[in-house]
């Protein structure tokens, strides 16, 4: 559903994203990992069309589309979705009314008629039971005030409403606590679908244990340089990213099989 | 394309209201003198004791200096060059309903999507039109007498209500207030007046639609609210204007008072014409309104929503005489293109335990330039006086400016007084966050500014809320669903 093809991206006149090749099947879950200031949420904002973020070359095709041609709120309609590594807060704007705007908007793109505020409240309800989450937060207004917590678990509810075909989940794990922890992962799991790809970028393996990818790639200075299983995670949680500049690329590269 | 050009672009907007009815106008030629007041009161038949109070009033213009002292452009006024009485030529005959106003009046109220008739029957508001300087087609007088209201023009009142008339104008803004002010009272022509007697909660909200036609015609607007003891009103003000290339100058003054357990909300949705892209042509806007919480226990509020006006200069204010009265001020002031507000409020703190808050929302888009001043004065008599102020400010692209002078003086140890700031520009980050939801940017804009502006909004009526969000849509982005 997804490939990116030597990708190349400058953000504030500085080359970030250096040649990045990555494959997503549909059904797919595939974790990121990667030091500080890789480039991981700069491969977020650059598939999501964030202004600032220039693609020098390389292509992205999704589900045969051109990705990179269409403006960011097309994107969105298209069924991409980016869970934001610091959800934005909207004052005075109801996290409702919000999401329904969305929604509605994506509707509209796609030719289907707008669901009215009776048939969107069935919808809510029904994407909070499969998160076990409250309905606290859905009367306040965007993230605002929210914990960090409570952010990302917005971000995970918005999600479930707006059904994408491929999430980028951009450090949706940072900063929860355990059971936090396991809502996210639980509502991920549930919203794992064959039609779904979807890219969690993550610092801990933890978050693995509870979601478990099907690939794990190393980001590191703008490219991918190992991918391997579930297992990959846990060699980095252990020895961290040193040993991949040494030698260790090879290794892995030739432990993945056929990727790259 | 580059975001901060489409913003922009979003923002630039044709004034929808702009056309020019053609209605033969009854209109003196310009110039002011002491002869020209006289053919006012003339024309409009006014007793002798209201000329004496226009001379008098000019006299004391005469001695006056334009305040210079706002953050403001301005360039200056020639008072000889505007014309200062207008009327439709129906004047002489005047419509008693709505079936004998002039259908070409009609049809401008249509253009404006004021249907007079229809709104102010579903809405149950009463509408007195001010068309230029003559009220036409006043509604449901008939319901409010019942109630024991009176809601006329001003004129009317003149000629009606004279005892009351007399003993209230003048007195919570005096002629001598300030320049404007001054004016005002030599040459005002017409506007509303509305008494409520002692224990009467107004049956209706009171709603005046004026705008202003005649080619260089100076509108002067008196408007006087009269609250008795214990009685309840909430009158609305909206006005939008055509199109022009002459600056035009206006000058209203408003006031409010209130007597003990009294309550005044007043609401007002200003749409003037702002100029052209560069500035040109648009409405300069010099406002004094002031209320007066004369009573113990009494309540004056006021919610505005500004987003016309080649210039704006208006400090709604409440004086806060009366022993637990309580003063509010609302505000969304929008500025775009070379607009440039200066706008505020003050409360006055004489009694005890009196309040007062302040909630201001500015919005600068493009060039526009909008100032806050706000003045909290405790006098030493006002134990425990409170006043909260919020004052916020979001900037749309890198041109606009915002500015914020809140003067706070205090004469009384037991005073509180709470003042909180914040400028934002409107986040790139925010846009984005709804771009990335599939929301497009348009919508985006305007659910963000209407977000900003929620505090204020909440505080006008149903009615008047949708109509200032539709409002401030237009302003930012043409027609937006
Ligand atoms: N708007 C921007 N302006 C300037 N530099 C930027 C901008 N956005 C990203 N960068 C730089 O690009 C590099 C990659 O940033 P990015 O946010 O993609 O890293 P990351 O892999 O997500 O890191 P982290 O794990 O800390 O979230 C960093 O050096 C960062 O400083
Ligand atoms: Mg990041």
């Amino acid at each position: 559903m997804l490939q990116i093809k030597n990708l190349h991206a400058k953000v504030a006149g500085k080359e970030i994203l250096k040649g990045l090749n990555l494959e997503l099947e549909a059904g797919e879950i595939h974790a990121i990992m990667g030091p500080n200031g890789a480039g991981k949420s700069t491969l977020g904002n650059v598939l999501a069309g964030r202004e600032g973020y220039e693609v020098t070359a390389g292509e992205v095709i999704f589900n045969g589309k051109n990705l990179l041609d269409l403006e960011p709120e097309e994107r969105a309609c298209e069924g991409v979705f980016l869970a934001f590594q610091y959800p934005v807060e909207i004052p005075g704007v109801n996290n409702t009314y919000f999401l329904r705007a969305a929604l509605n908007a994506q509707r509209k793109y796609r030719g289907e008629a707008e669901l009215d505020s009776v048939d969107f409240l069935r919808l809510v309800r029904e994407k909070l039971k499969i998160l076990d989450i409250g309905d606290k937060l859905l009367h306040r207004a965007v993230n605002e005030g929210f914990s960090g917590g409570e952010k990302k678990r917005n971000e995970i509810f918005q999600m479930a409403v707006l059904e994408p075909k491929l999430a980028v989940l951009d450090e949706t794990d940072s900063g929860l606590d355990i059971d936090a922890l396991k809502t996210v992962a639980t509502g991920v799991n549930r919203l794992r679908s064959p039609d779904r790809g979807m890219i969690v970028v993550t610092h801990y393996q933890r978050l693995l244990d509870y979601i478990v990818p099907d690939k794990v790639h190393v980001l590191a200075d703008g490219k991918l340089v190992a991918t391997g299983g579930a297992d990959l995670a846990l060699k980095l949680e252990e020895q961290g990213y040193a040993w991949l500049e040494d030698g260790g690329i090879q290794s892995l590269e030739l432990g993945a099989g056929d990727q790259q | 394309m580059s975001r901060e050009s489409t913003i922009d672009g979003l923002v630039e907007q044709k004034y929808r209201h702009g056309f020019v009815t053609d209605i033969e106008s009854d209109t003196m030629p310009p110039g002011l003198s002491e002869e020209v007041i006289r053919a006012i009161s003339i024309r409009k038949n006014e007793p002798e004791w209201l000329l004496e109070w226009r001379l008098k009033a000019y006299a004391t213009w005469l001695k006056m200096e334009q305040p210079n002292w706002a953050h403001l452009n301005i360039e200056e006024i020639d008072f000889q060059k505007i014309s200062y009485f207008s009327s439709p030529k129906s004047d002489k005959d005047r419509p008693q309903s709505l079936d004998e106003v002039d259908p070409k009046l009609l049809e401008t109220y249509d253009k404006l999507g004021v249907p007079l008739h229809e709104r102010a029957r579903l809405a149950g508001v009463a509408v007195d039109a001010v068309f230029d300087s003559v009220s036409v087609g006043t509604t449901f007088k008939a319901e409010l007498r019942k109630a024991g209201v009176i809601f006329c023009s001003f004129s009317e009142a003149v000629a009606e209500h004279p005892e009351l008339v007399k003993k209230y104008l003048g007195s919570v803004v005096p002629q001598r207030d300030n320049f404007f002010a001054a004016l005002n009272s030599a040459v005002f022509t017409d506007g509303s007046f509305v008494f409520i007697p002692r224990g009467v909660r107004c049956p209706m909200e009171l709603s005046t639609y004026f705008r202003i036609n005649a080619a260089e015609t100076g509108q002067f607007e008196r408007t006087l609210i009269v609250a008795e003891e214990g009685s309840h009103v909430s009158y609305l003000e909206g006005c939008t204007a055509p199109m022009r290339d002459e600056n035009q100058l206006h000058a209203a003054v408003v006031e409010l008072i209130a007597l003990e357990d009294a309550n005044i909300k007043y609401s007002t949705v200003q749409n003037w014409y702002p100029g052209d892209e560069n500035g040109k042509g648009g409405i300069y806007n010099f406002v004094t309104k002031r209320g007066d919480c004369r009573g113990d226990r009494s309540r004056i509020s006021w919610t505005q929503v500004e987003t016309g006006s080649a210039i704006t200069w208006k400090y709604p204010s409440c004086v806060l005489r009366g022993d637990d009265s309580v003063g509010e001020f609302y505000s969304v002031a929008l500025t775009s293109n070379y607009q440039q507000a200066d706008t505020g409020t003050k409360m006055v703190h004489l009694g005890r335990n009196t309040r007062s808050k302040i909630i201001s929302k500015g919005i600068s888009a493009m060039q526009g330039q909008n100032a806050y001043r706000g003045l909290v004065k405790v006098s030493p008599k006002a134990d425990n006086a409170r006043n909260y102020t919020q004052c916020d400010s979001m900037l749309i692209g890198k041109k606009c400016g915002a500015h914020t002078f809140p003067y706070i003086e205090v004469r009384n140890p037991t005073a509180k007084v709470e003042h909180e700031a914040t400028t934002s520009r409107i986040g790139e980050d925010q846009l984005f966050y709804c771009l990335q939801r599939g929301i497009s940017e348009e919508d985006a804009v305007s659910m963000i500014v209407d977000g900003f502006c929620k505090q204020v909004f909440k505080e006008l009526p149903m009615e008047f809320a949708v109509e200032a969000k539709a409002l401030l849509e237009v302003s930012l982005e043409g027609a937006v669903g």
